[in-house]
């Protein structure tokens, strides 16, 4: 049997507790900060999702539209039908991942730039940030005393009683090899592998398509996705 | 008539377990704010007399990446079991979390739990198979600000100084941001709940403060996960930041305290890029509003050396907070390393003052 678009989202537990039933009063909307500063807004994304149309919802599965929320979840707290609009767009993410259909958007395309730096950094560190990877270049609102502790983190990450590049408790201290072991199997048994290499499976065929340069790393197509240009 | 919000507060209370607790630190407060939790200890030892173990295997809780949409729920919430594996291994029961993301995102599993039974079982399952590792639930998850909040009292009683303004005895005006992962989204498991969330503005008065009360004080930072990790999105971020900036300045804040690490990092470095963007800055004689955690204000107010504490990698200066408290710092050791080692000093901003 051939599952439906409709099918797939229903089986997404944040979809089912999500979505009740919304009487587009709007609350959502008002209460948040992506609708704060951009177009988007939850309300009728709910509306348009709950209408059950499937050749809408895949088209707003391609869609920048589902990739502006920020999951600050502000709309949980206020709806009052318990829906939860930030849920909604989690399993619509989701969903446009696994069906490929991420890379039709623009915001979409990103999520390749993010697995390769925060989801990376899990697997290779134990964190999602790890200030050797944080530059000023990347991230320039850091500003210069970043810059400065950056230069000199050995010496002012010591100073501060951290326990940087160091095998013991402490922050900043290296993940032991078993820790980082213990992740990787997890990833590769619940679904977080299969959904980096979606990322960039996918990816990669846009860019092929897109005479981009692909590979891996910093590559122009991470630098597109990550810079925006 | 006085609002007496107060006693709202008041009616919502939760659970907060008294000693014995595994901590668990936050990706984002080891970097930017890399003595925050090791103060934060030294508090709990050291000036409360409890018990707190910081375990080297510890890792992530993976919110970040989760909340980005680039890992599945599943895989979040058998790293949160392996977690609370090594919890249970330790010999501890109550769990506390240096981040507010994680915070939520424990909350989060935990009812998913109760709500799913499947998911545990499945969470059980995977666990086993891929590490050898059971755990029990904790039987309390608090966040770190959660206990500074409950030791209040006692910090005060130990405090060298108190939020007056040593010049004019006048109380000092200290703005509350409480990340929206604490209580947005299960109200019950934060101080006060979501809409008088009392586990900062507790703190301000117990410390001798004066709360600011301002129309965006529950506004979000403006993290927005995918939207400030992506250097194309951070437009989101920092619109939001100012939104709350211009909205608290009329009431003139003396500092802001944040209980999320990526609060406290936003609101110190949006100030400025506003600052050398725009030329708008929101504090005194061009200078920033000086942004602390919570624990880095109770250390000040215990009289932890500020040079100490890492207030030193905050790119809004705190002197002039710790000026009008009448705390004593030499200014000439502030970018010293271990044995005054000279480590040069940050390039000054073009705009905000430091």
């Amino acid at each position: 049997m051939i599952m439906t678009l409709y099918d797939e989202l229903k089986k997404d537990i944040r979809y089912e507790e999500g979505m009740k039933a919304c009487i587009n009063c709007g609350t959502c909307t008002a209460v948040c900060p992506a609708a704060a500063v951009s177009d988007y807004d939850p309300r009728q994304i709910v509306d348009l999702v709950q209408k059950e149309n499937e050749k809408d919802l895949e088209e707003l599965l391609k869609s920048d539209d589902i990739w502006r929320c920020g999951e600050c979840l502000s709309c949980k707290t206020r709806c009052p039908r318990d829906n939860v609009p930030c849920y909604i767009i989690q399993a619509l993410r989701a969903l446009s991942v696994d069906k490929g259909f991420f890379i039709e958007s623009e915001q979409g395309r990103r999520q390749l730039a993010i697995k390769r730096t925060v989801g990376d950094h899990i697997l290779e560190y134990g964190y999602c940030v790890y200030i050797d990877e944080v530059t000023n270049e990347m991230y320039p609102e850091q500003g210069p005393v970043w810059q400065w502790m950056r230069d000199n983190r050995a010496d002012v990450l010591q100073r501060l009683g951290a326990s940087y590049k160091q095998d013991k408790a402490g922050a900043l201290r290296n993940t032991d090899k078993q820790s980082l072991i213990d992740l990787q199997k997890i990833f590769d048994a619940t679904g977080g592998t299969a959904r980096f290499d979606k990322i960039e499976e996918a990816s990669a065929r846009y860019a092929a398509e897109h005479g981009i340069d692909y590979s891996s790393g910093h590559d122009e197509y991470f630098n597109k996705t990550y810079n925006g240009d | 008539m006085k609002y007496q919000n107060n006693e709202s507060w008041e009616k919502h209370q939760k659970e907060i377990a008294n000693d014995n607790y595994y901590l668990a630190r936050s990706c984002i407060r080891q970097n930017f704010f890399p003595a925050a939790e090791d103060l934060f200890m030294k508090i709990i030892r050291n000036d409360v007399g409890k018990n707190i173990f910081d375990d080297p295997r510890q890792t992530t809780c993976t919110g970040i990446a989760y909340h980005s949409g680039v890992i599945p729920f599943e895989t979040t919430m058998t790293v949160v079991a392996r977690q609370f594996a090594l919890m249970t291994e330790a010999g501890f029961e109550n769990f506390v979390c240096s981040c507010v993301t994680s915070f939520g995102i424990y909350s989060e599993v935990i009812e998913t739990w109760k709500q799913f039974p499947e998911k545990e079982k499945e969470a059980r399952e995977i666990l086993k198979r891929t590490t050898g590792m059971t755990f029990e639930i904790p039987k309390n998850v608090a966040h770190t600000s959660d206990l500074i909040y409950k030791f209040r009292n006692e910090i005060a009683e130990k405090a060298k100084f108190k939020l007056l303004n040593k010049h004019t005895n006048e109380q000092l005006k200290v703005v509350d941001h409480v990340g929206c992962h604490y209580a947005k989204i299960f109200p019950e498991r934060g101080v006060g709940g979501a809409e008088f969330p009392y586990v900062l503005a507790g703190m301000i008065d117990a410390w001798g403060g004066a709360q600011v009360d301002y129309p965006e004080r529950r506004h979000c930072c403006g993290f927005g996960f995918r939207q400030y990790l992506l250097k194309s999105n951070r437009g989101y971020s920092v619109a939001n930041s100012k939104i709350k900036f211009d909205s608290m300045q009329p009431y003139k804040p003396d500092c802001i305290i944040a209980n999320c690490p990526g609060c406290t990092y936003f609101l110190d470095r949006w100030q400025y890029v506003i600052a050398e963007m725009e030329g708008i800055t929101y504090g005194e004689n061009g200078m920033g509003i000086p942004v602390l955690t919570y624990e880095e204000l109770a250390g000040l107010l215990l009289g932890y050396d500020p040079w100490d504490i890492g207030l030193q990698v905050h790119q809004v200066s705190v002197e002039p907070l710790m000026d009008k408290l009448g705390i004593q710092y030499n200014a000439d050791a502030k970018y010293k390393g271990l044995n005054n080692e000279d480590l040069g000093q940050p390039v000054k901003p073009a705009n905000l003052q430091v």
